[in-house]
């Protein structure tokens, strides 16, 4: 497994008048690396960092020991948005073969991210007339397309179901094992828990990092989000 | 620059515009009708006028429907965020805005043949120089109206504003171009403004190739036009931003 898939040092972004991350220090390794933290915290603004499509005003981000967003990068790091970045005219199938052919995959690969994806049931089925959970599952499939070394998914379980959910999660620490840097953020607590490594995010800032057990024991509570509560707080005072 | 992008983006708007049996039907049937409607308007008033209008339509007509299609479609990847995920993706700028030069123009193609056999088998209208060129003229006539879509889309932050864009940057070159009045008998300082509009070399090409055999004046012409359209494209690949505030 990679020591470090990221590094980031001094990373300051200024978007309008708005400081978004402050003097950031980090290091992103192998396995689930799980980024939390209340809307409008810098969390997208860091994932757009690392796939190199955010100004930024100062320090610098390197991927596998690159400047992050350079050319030799740009098909070994997947990256999801939280729109459905896909086109809502074509089948599944007809998207993914596109991207396909623009990363120069075989097209094998099509067939096995939208299984990844649990879509093989609608994949000559328009983007535009699936669920809202079926047209996320798509974007997701996207970036599984390739096999990626670094994953990076901005908040890839909104409006799923619970069992989608399990599913996408098990999928994610399946990609781990196999030697993929997962990075991904959510708001939502309890899927917290899953990631081998937590980072909650405050004002642009990273005010905890640790595993979850690391997290729950340094403020003596027994699940997440009192953790974050009692971390944001303290943090806060 | 790589052959197989620029060549899946082409494949994928063609993919997406056959999901749209409307537009299509519309991109090839309008240039039609429309034509046939001023035949029928001149045919008793006066029938020459034809003779001096149609052709400069064929010209306009690419322009107009290339530059609609195409600052609606760029405005639709910028903002669903496809376009960010293949600028993160080994996809060069000059790929994508190929592809879409290419896709536009095989309709473009497709367009004017239909048009110009209506206009000449059907309505009688007369062509000097050679069918094809006609063909050649009006598909370089597309590209250009692909080129100033795809930069005025970097400028439009909803359709609504792409769309009004069309009377702003078209219409004004509809006007001098010499489809109401032949450019040499505008005031002159029209006349000097419409020796720089793209449009109006567009409009005398088709006129120079349905008056005369000869066809070096077209060839200079459609280079003229060329011109236009590969600094559009150079200008729209500058609005093209791998990194965004």
């Amino acid at each position: 497994m990679m020591k470090n898939a990221v590094e980031i040092r001094d990373l300051h972004v200024v978007r309008g008048v708005h400081t978004v991350l402050e003097r950031l220090d980090l290091t992103i390794g192998g396995g689930v690396t799980g980024l939390l933290g209340p809307s409008g915290c810098g969390k997208s603004t860091l994932m757009r960092c690392l796939v190199g499509v955010q100004q930024v005003r100062g320090g610098t981000v390197e991927i596998f020991g690159r400047p992050a967003g350079s050319r030799p990068l740009r098909d070994r790091v997947g990256y999801v948005t939280q729109a459905v970045s896909v086109y809502h005219d074509l089948t599944v199938a007809e998207n993914l073969r596109f991207f396909a052919r623009v990363l120069g995959t075989d097209r094998a690969e099509v067939g096995r991210a939208i299984e990844a994806v649990d879509l093989q049931d609608y994949r000559n089925d328009v983007v535009g007339r699936l669920s809202g959970g079926q047209q996320s599952r798509a974007s997701l499939a996207v970036a599984l397309l390739d096999k990626p070394d670094l994953l990076v998914l901005d908040e890839p379980t909104v409006g799923l179901d619970p069992v989608l959910r399990e599913d996408l999660w098990s999928l994610f620490h399946r990609l781990a094992a196999d030697g993929v840097a997962v990075f991904v953020s959510s708001h939502v607590m309890d899927e917290a828990e899953r990631c081998d490594r937590l980072l909650l995010m405050r004002e642009g800032r990273i005010i905890a990092d640790g595993t979850p057990a690391e997290i729950k024991a340094r403020v003596g509570v027994d699940d997440v989000e009192s953790a974050f509560l009692a971390i944001v707080r303290e943090d806060a005072a | 620059m790589k052959l197989r992008i620029t060549l899946a983006v082409a494949h994928r708007v063609l993919t997406q515009l056959r999901r749209d049996p409307r537009t299509v039907a519309m991109l090839l049937a309008l240039p039609c009708l429309l034509i046939s409607l001023l035949w029928w308007i001149y045919k008793d008033a006066d029938p020459q006028l034809f003779d001096r209008i149609g052709p400069a339509l064929l010209a306009i007509f690419p322009v107009i429907v290339m530059f609609l299609v195409t600052s609606v479609t760029t405005l639709r990847e910028r903002s669903t965020g496809t376009l960010e995920r293949l600028l993160a993706m080994p996809m060069g700028k000059l790929d994508f805005l190929v592809g879409y030069a290419l896709a536009f123009g095989l309709v473009a193609a497709v367009q004017s043949v239909l048009a110009v056999a209506v206009s000449v088998g059907l309505l009688g209208l007369d062509v000097a120089g050679p069918l094809w060129l006609l063909t050649v003229v009006a598909v370089v006539d597309a590209v250009l109206g692909s080129a100033l879509g795809l930069f005025v889309s970097a400028f439009a932050r909803t359709e609504f504003q792409a769309v009004q864009f069309m009377p702003a940057i078209v219409i004004p070159q509809l006007l001098l171009c010499g489809l109401l009045v032949p450019r040499e008998l505008l005031p002159d300082f029209l006349h000097a403004v419409s020796d720089l509009l793209p449009l109006s070399y567009a409009v005398d090409a088709m006129q120079h190739l349905t008056t005369s055999t000869s066809t070096a004046e077209v060839w200079r012409d459609v280079a003229v036009v060329a011109g236009f359209a590969v600094a559009g494209l150079a200008l729209g690949a500058a609005t093209l931003r791998r990194r965004t505030a």
